[in-house]
């Protein structure tokens, strides 16, 4: 039976995992097409026509793009099961500051270690992104409650606003030869991390740490 | 309803559009708050305090819990205050709201904001630019009297930069971006916005908006 949900991705995309992750959280069936790039297919260029980017969701025909933004309509239309958003208006706020800190400054660090002209400046990428997650492993400490994620006992929006880049984080620590995260600085973290990429909805989709680091090979710096 | 609004307090500046997004927010539900104007050449504890990542403004405390990023802001006050909904009620136009609202900051804002400010060798390319974000704009306002519908909205409120800002911003670099000739909707859609009894009351003073701007480009 062909699904009315249609997601517009590739593998390798930590945003495009962050609606699968979702989609997965809420049992939800869907087609998952596989964009081959650089080419963009006519779907995507018609689904998004202004940004031209994955992820895009297409449900019942009408197309929504950027991820977070999927993320909580999904949350919205498939409320009855495992919500993603806390539900304490504040919390739900402080998950959107983090997962908004984590697009505009963490990752894009993250990104610019691979192509940074020198060891010295690698090095203070490195250092940045530490910093980024030693804030993160305290928000942690408040957020998660004693619990396994930062939503408590199950998933919610900030573990996968974070937790879809520990593939790419697992690529910077083998290439650069680093631990991002670890027992001294973030050993709540460090658990976390496993814990995320164990869970049922994350382990089918997580992209092998290995696939990443030969394809990452592939990219202009 | 009172105890939600016993204690709201914004940290803003006067000329930022940003920090002017949450006071229009609070106008629009009737909460009562007070205001602080940052100095953010000489940042006060209050401010690193409550926005030790970011240190800018506007943050809101409400009831002692600090909240930094204006789009966040404005979501949290139409979720504590439900009077006035700024957001649809429909999971769909509740995303498309906020798809607005991000493209507004991400790429509009940015594209008018450079061509505002570009210098000679960059300025024809910023300007393409910039009246192509304005196309985008009118074009997801279709022939509604505002984004959000026949009521002000979320995407109204993120896009007070084009509704009050852009005129100013764009007599003092001698352009025109936003004109009844080039983008008739969404300049009636400025004029309505600027008009709104509750919008006008909360936007700062023009003469005043000019000046410090003006004041700005000379440096």
């Amino acid at each position: 039976m062909k699904s009315d949900v249609k997601l517009l991705g590739a593998w390798p995309s930590p945003y495009v995992l962050r609606v699968r992750i979702a989609l997965n959280m809420k049992s939800v069936d869907y087609e998952f097409h596989e964009e081959r790039f650089p080419d963009k297919s006519p779907l995507l260029l018609k689904s998004n026509p202004i940004h031209k980017k994955i992820p895009v969701l297409i449900h019942k025909d009408k197309p929504l793009s950027e991820s977070l933004i999927i993320v909580q309509y999904v949350d919205d239309v498939w409320s009855s099961a495992s919500p993603i958003l806390p539900s304490d208006p504040y919390d739900r706020a402080m998950a959107r500051f983090w997962a908004d800190y984590i697009d505009q400054t963490l990752y894009p660090t993250m990104k610019s270690i691979r192509g940074a002209a020198d060891q010295e400046g690698k090095n203070r990428l490195i250092e940045e992104v530490r910093e980024g997650l030693a804030l993160l492993e305290d928000v942690f400490k408040s957020s998660s409650k004693g619990k396994g994620f930062y939503g408590g006992d199950q998933i919610g929006l900030l573990d996968i606003a974070l937790g879809c880049f520990l593939g790419w984080l697992r690529v910077v620590e083998t290439v650069n030869g680093v631990k991002l995260l670890n027992q001294t600085n973030t050993p709540e973290l460090l658990k976390w991390a496993d814990r995320f990429c164990a869970h049922a909805a994350v382990k089918d989709v997580m992209p092998e740490t290995g696939r990443l680091v030969e394809f990452s090979k592939t990219l202009p710096k | 309803m009172a105890s939600e609004s016993s204690e709201v307090r914004l940290l803003g500046k006067w000329a930022s559009p940003f920090s002017n997004r949450v006071d229009l927010a609070l106008k629009l539900k009737g909460v009562p708050y007070k205001y602080s104007e940052e100095d953010l050449a000489n940042k006060s504890e209050d401010l690193l305090k409550y926005n030790p990542v970011h240190k800018k403004v506007p943050v809101l405390v409400h009831n002692g819990n600090p909240l930094p990023e204006s789009l966040v802001i404005v979501e949290y006050i139409d979720e504590t205050w439900k009077n006035n909904p700024l957001l649809p009620q429909d999971p769909y136009e509740r995303a498309l709201a906020r798809f607005w609202a991000k493209t507004l900051d991400d790429k509009i804002l940015p594209a008018i904001w450079n061509a505002c400010w570009s210098d000679e060798k960059g300025r024809e390319k910023a300007v393409e630019e910039a009246l192509e974000a304005l196309e985008i704009l009118q074009e997801a306002l279709k022939e509604k009297r505002f984004f959000g519908g026949e009521n002000i909205g979320l995407v109204d409120i993120a896009a007070n930069f084009i509704g009050y800002w852009v005129a100013i911003l764009q007599e003092i670099a001698g352009l025109e971006l936003l004109t009844i000739e080039k983008f008739p909707k969404l300049y009636k859609w400025s004029q309505e916005f600027a008009n709104h009894p509750v919008i006008k009351d909360g936007l700062p003073p023009r003469d005043e908006l000019f000046a410090f701007f003006k004041a700005s480009a000379k440096k």
